[in-house]
């Protein structure tokens, strides 16, 4: 019982017996944090490092509580304060960390493939925490999970993705996930934060008013303007994209049906999303975060498996 | 392949198990069984029913403990983990874990690891259905056998519920 991948670098990599498994894993692991004292001794023989290369709150503790959890020892490593600002590269880095005899490697950057390239020239495993525009996959698993423990299952849900889909690794995840899944897909948003020929190339589908959007899913995952990514003015303004696209209590309530929302965070309240709608009980966000652990706990565990006393 | 407990055997010895773990205790509030997933489940469930059918006005706790993340074997293969449900406190409670084979001791080992993780029981004790005697490769023993048999190491015990029979094969 094995993922078919050494590292955990996209969910484009993944198959859906490797996600269904992580996935039912990650339940087991849900219990154990329920216990009174939460700690399997599973990965004491393990060092992982967490490389961050970009700011995070909610990836880098949720991946720090999963390595405690599962009595890992963890190393944290945020790029500001360290060597970085004095030039040394990211592979000097990573090989400097790993002849500590580190055995795991979280990787979150800002360069889309950072963790592809790595993966080619280390020897221990990586999970990808966020690689530019490109991924962020236990992200959507945690999504996922999140999803089935609300929906009972994904298979023929209709999801939507709302927001800034061009420059969101969330979205992608979620995309490729829900398609392995035999979800129905949708994004939604303004057309200059939609890629062009997405419709073709991941057969999804395009919608450009929000209202028709969430009359059509049964869930709805907010996304929030990558304002840091954008090198370039993609709308008007932010109070004219909350005008348009973002989700009110007064618009949830007009449709005939309860939807689930999901938001990967951090919330812009009042931008993407109220507050009336973040703090209501269709929100399952606190759920999400909750489960995040879970997952990654069951994300590095069954990548742990990979190193063996050779 | 031999039969060690045929239907009638099975039936009487799960009986005999139920009244061996009661007859030791006054209070029954504060015994509790403990299924190990995966096998060992059936048999506890086997024994709460009798335990119910010898005693209609207790309330025994009943619980199943899954103990895959507690292996030491983790580095030669990762094992897929079933479900946990205790869905109480075991802080002074008189524990009584339940498994159907007891083979090398390697299980309850780490079943002793996890239920830690619940409280500080008053008292573990070990309920098995079959001791393969001379096999162990720890320092564990019984509490209530049902059979003690002998074995080599390649032989299979195969509780087969569905027959409701015991073969060694």
């Amino acid at each position: 019982m094995q993922l078919s991948t050494k590292h955990l670098l996209g969910i484009k990599d993944l198959q859906l017996r490797d996600i269904e498994l992580i996935l039912s894993t990650a339940t087991q692991f849900k219990e154990v944090l329920q216990r009174p004292i939460k700690k399997v001794p599973s990965l004491r023989d393990t060092t992982i490092v967490n490389l961050f290369y970009e700011n995070s709150t909610r990836t880098r503790i949720s991946f720090e509580l999963a390595e405690k959890r599962l009595s890992a020892d963890t190393l944290n490593f945020s790029a500001s304060g360290s060597s970085v600002s004095k030039g040394e590269t990211l592979l000097d880095t990573v090989n400097n960390i790993l002849s500590m005899k580190v055995d795991m490697v979280v990787m979150r950057h800002s360069a889309t493939g950072a963790p592809h390239f790595l993966a080619k020239h280390i020897p221990v495993a990586i999970v990808n925490a966020g690689d530019g525009i490109n991924e962020h996959p236990t992200q959507a698993l945690l999504d996922a999970f999140s999803i089935k423990e609300k929906l009972g299952k994904l298979e023929g849900k209709k999801i939507v993705l709302i927001g800034d889909i061009m420059h969101s690794r969330v979205a992608l995840s979620n995309i490729y996930l829900l398609k392995k899944a035999g979800a129905e897909v949708m994004v939604a948003g303004p057309p200059t934060l939609i890629p062009k020929y997405i419709s073709q190339a991941f057969h999804v589908r395009v919608e450009y008013n929000l209202r028709k959007a969430l009359e059509w899913c049964d869930v709805a995952n907010v996304l929030r303007i990558q304002l840091e990514r954008q090198n370039q003015v993609l709308f008007s303004s932010l109070r004219e994209y909350s005008l348009a696209y973002g989700v009110n209590k007064k618009l949830l309530d007009s449709l005939n049906k309860e939807i689930v929302i999901l938001h990967p965070g951090p919330i812009n309240r009042g931008v993407e999303i109220n507050s009336d709608v973040a703090d209501s009980n269709q929100s399952i966000i606190l759920q999400q975060v909750e489960n995040g652990v879970a997952v990654r706990m069951a994300v590095l565990y069954l990548l742990s498996n990979k190193q063996s006393f050779t | 392949m031999q039969t060690i407990l045929n239907k009638y055997q099975l039936q009487i010895t799960i009986e005999r198990l139920a009244c061996q773990v009661i007859e030791n205790y006054v209070d029954l509030s504060s015994v509790v069984l403990i299924g190990l997933q995966p096998r060992g489940i059936f048999l506890a469930d086997k024994i709460f029913e009798q335990l119910k059918k010898i005693k209609p006005g207790v309330q025994f706790q009943y619980g199943k403990l899954d103990i895959t993340f507690y292996r030491d074997d983790i580095r030669k293969e990762l094992h897929e983990p079933n479900q946990t449900e205790i869905p109480f406190s075991l802080e002074d409670k008189i524990v009584i874990l339940i498994d159907d084979v007891l083979f090398t001791g390697r299980t309850i080992r780490a079943a002793l690891d996890a239920i830690l993780s619940y409280g500080r029981p008053k008292k573990v004790e070990l309920c098995v259905l079959i001791n393969r005697r001379y096999s162990r490769q720890l320092p564990i023993q019984p509490d209530y056998c049902g059979k003690s048999i002998d074995s080599i190491i390649s032989q299979k015990v195969k509780v087969e519920w569905d027959k409701e029979e015991v073969n060694l094969y």
